[in-house]
């Protein structure tokens, strides 16, 4: 008796021919090349990104509004509170110094520190002739912190242009009213003396005996010293290594006491033959003394 | 015959290409089922330790990546009889294999059993011109080969040098360099049914697929299942197959004879579904779990139920005892090995000198082959089942892929054919302009 049930199912649907068809077989062979793979997986994409982005930006109105979008994005974070310097503290400068380092820097607060070119400050401090060094930095607080190391005077240099203070390296510190405002410090004179003045400061250093009658040294064209003593008395040096010729005139200074006497300059400039300039009276007398010159006969 | 010759060497040009390229696909059509399998040439494989097992037969350069075998349909004989359904067949088992693979195949080594093959051997002589052998000269030994009538509508599918003799020393494998007077070839010639050929080739290219090479499944199913004494000292190779049996005689490394029979396990399974009446898929089913060849006491007693649903209950409930069924297989068996030695004995196979029988094919697995075979077709007979390549899938590696597993070795080396070899140079003025070139050089 055939079953009421219908068991299995039909025989045509079990037994069905798995081959795939002529397009699904095509689409896969071409699927499987690698070149059209790469094309489609990876130019396709690229290439629809690029004319999305092309078409957005054809627009003129559009690139307007997203550069402002951006801008006003930049404005927002640059001007957050934490990023904001308020004061400005000068570290290290006496109050002169620090309102020209101020004034120097001429900085607009309160001002964004994403918006600071550090570097171009320092730039500028450094370039004011008072300040050796300076190191700024913000800290945290809102606060710009200029450390300042300031130039020492070393000398007082008369130039053309007047009185001028100068470091032990011969850099322009400051300008000077009157030589009485700085009278500790030795006087230097002559064109070119700046270039020189760490031998000025060494002469000057060897002349320890001397100090109390030393007016200053002048440099003589640009090349040796002059010491200048009080009386118009002159120590003229050679131009190489004049100190060790002036510690030989300190040393016959201390054993003749010939500075004390009445001569005009001491010429050491051949060492050989270190020469004296009497002073007109001095040499009066001197001839008189050898007999050169008739007694009481005037000049 | 300069056409084929055209087709065979474009078709030798195009797997070069291939294996320049890397990926080659192999496919057996056969009569149950269509394999195909995708192999990946990279170069050779660093060569291993002096001792244990090297590679052989050099198919380490090779690697299959992809193997797919579908049920054939349209396919009878070894032969295409339906040609939509075996397309369809070639496209499911080469998508499957792709898509195992995960590469893109363009380029297919195609064997087929059917196509009733006949062998004839050739011999040719020629006298060499200047005492050494240059390839010009093997080419022309080779052309010297007088045809024999092939017949009407047939093709030539395999056309192998398989000796060389110089003057009077004979067997040389490579006779280019030697110097002699007189060279001398024996050929092997296969040809097959065209129809039969270009039916396959139109299927195989409406698969969008280019054919890189042909070969019967006798012959490289011989190259997979024989091993290298075999090979070497003379063995036969009997591939039963679904539809065909193709046998295949091999010597000195080289094929001398190849046939087949047109019989195959298709036949056992209908002669089961006529004996038993039952469909051919249940006959099919039957056959592969409960046959055999030779029966015992234990046979009379293992009934198997053949089910049905036909809503006949008497029907659907039959039984048959397993001796039956091996009663109804065993004559079958009997008749196509019967055929294969009338064969063998018609090609002179006892006059080799190794009268070695290896049985392969899906059809040798049935149970108690081995005992049957040796009765008919000799003492010395064994069940073979193909070499080992690398990547093969387990799957895949029974003797009913010997033919597929052979074709990798032919697509990796094949033997070198006629058509390997230029056309001599008779007619063509390179000669004359040769000569003139020389006379140059002898006057100035």
């Amino acid at each position: 008796m055939r079953s009421l049930i219908r068991r299995r199912p039909a025989p045509d649907t079990a037994r069905r021919d798995p081959a795939p068809s002529r397009w699904s077989y095509r689409m896969q062979r071409l699927w499987l090349t690698p070149i059209f793979r790469r094309t489609l997986r990876v130019g396709v994409p690229a290439f629809a990104l690029a004319f999305a982005v092309g078409i957005v930006l054809s627009d003129e109105g559009r690139r307007a509004a997203i550069s402002d979008t951006v801008a006003a994005l930049r404005d927002e974070v640059k001007h957050r509170p934490e990023f904001m310097v308020m004061l400005l503290s000068v570290e290290g400068a006496s109050p002169e110094l620090a309102e020209t380092v101020r004034q120097a820097l001429a900085l607009p607060l309160p001002v964004s520190s994403l918006d600071l070119d550090l570097p171009a400050a320092r730039e500028r401090v450094q370039s004011i002739d008072a300040v050796r060094s300076a190191a700024l930095r913000v800290v945290t607080g809102g606060v710009l912190s200029v450390q300042v190391t300031e130039r020492e005077p070393a000398v007082v240099w008369r130039s053309p242009q007047g009185l001028i203070l100068l470091d032990e390296t011969g850099h322009r510190i400051a300008a000077l009213e009157t030589r009485t405002e700085r009278a500790d410090l030795p006087l230097v004179a002559g064109e070119g003396a700046d270039a020189a003045v760490p031998e000025a400061l060494a002469l000057v250093a060897a002349a320890g005996p001397l100090l109390h009658r030393l007016r200053g040294v002048q440099r003589m064209g640009e090349r040796r010293w002059d010491i200048v003593l009080d009386r118009d008395q002159r120590i003229l040096l050679p131009g190489a290594d004049p100190v060790a010729a002036l510690e030989r005139l300190l040393a016959l200074d201390a054993a003749q006491d010939i500075l004390a006497r009445d001569i005009a300059a001491v010429d050491l400039r051949l060492s050989e033959r270190p020469v004296l300039r009497l002073a007109p009276h001095a040499l009066v007398e001197m001839r008189r003394a050898r007999g050169i010159l008739p007694p009481e006969a005037d000049l | 015959m300069t056409d084929l010759y055209q087709i065979q060497r474009s078709m030798r040009q195009m797997r070069r290409a291939a294996i320049q390229r890397g990926v080659i696909a192999v496919l057996d059509v056969g009569s149950s089922k269509v394999a195909c399998l995708v192999l990946r040439f990279d170069g050779e494989a660093p060569p291993r330790g002096a001792d244990g097992v090297g590679p052989m037969a050099g198919q380490s350069a090779f690697r299959v990546i992809g193997a797919a075998t579908t049920r054939a349909r349209g396919v009878r004989f070894g032969e295409i009889a339906v040609m939509a359904k075996t397309e369809r067949a070639i496209r499911t088992s080469v998508q499957a294999a792709q898509k195992m693979a995960n590469v893109r195949v363009d380029h297919v080594i195609a064997c087929f059993s059917g196509a009733g093959p006949r062998s004839y051997g050739l011999a040719g002589e020629w006298e060499l011109r200047d005492q050494v052998v240059t390839e010009q000269d093997v080419a022309r030994v080779l052309a010297a080969c007088d045809m024999p009538d092939i017949g009407p509508g047939r093709d030539v599918l395999h056309a192998q040098p398989v000796n060389f003799a110089l003057d009077h020393r004979t067997g040389l494998g490579d006779p280019r360099g030697q110097i002699g007077h007189r060279l001398a070839c024996d050929m092997h010639l296969l040809t097959v049914e065209a129809d039969v050929v270009s039916n396959l080739i139109h299927c195989i290219k409406r698969c969008d697929l280019e054919i890189a090479g042909l070969a019967s499944s006798a012959y490289v199913s011989g190259l997979s299942a024989l091993v290298e004494d075999e090979l070497e000292l003379g063995a036969a190779c009997i591939d039963m197959g679904g539809g065909t049996t193709g046998l295949s005689i091999f010597m000195r490394k080289h094929m001398i004879f190849a046939d087949s029979v047109r019989m195959g396990g298709d036949h056992a399974t209908s002669d089961i579904a006529k004996g038993l009446q039952v469909p051919l898929a249940v006959a099919e089913r039957i056959k592969t779990k409960h046959g055999g060849i030779v029966a015992t006491g234990m046979d009379d007693r293992e009934m198997i139920g053949l089910g049905g649903d036909s809503g006949d209950w008497d029907k659907d409930r039959r039984a048959v005892s397993r001796a039956e069924l091996i009663g109804i297989m065993r004559p079958r068996i009997e008749e196509i090995l019967e055929e294969v030695r009338a064969r063998l004995d018609a090609a002179g196979f006892e006059s080799l000198p190794s009268q070695q029988i290896v049985l392969t094919g899906g059809a040798s697995q049935v149970p108690g082959l081995d005992g049957l075979a040796a009765r008919i077709l000799g003492q010395r007979v064994r069940l073979g089942r193909p070499l080992r390549v690398q990547g093969l899938p387990q799957a895949t590696t029974g003797p009913a892929f010997a033919s597929a597993v052979g074709l990798c070795l032919f697509a990796a080396h094949p033997q070198d054919e006629w058509w390997d070899f230029e056309i001599p140079a008779e007619r063509y003025p390179a000669r004359s302009l040769r000569r003139a070139l020389r006379w140059l050089k002898d006057n100035w």
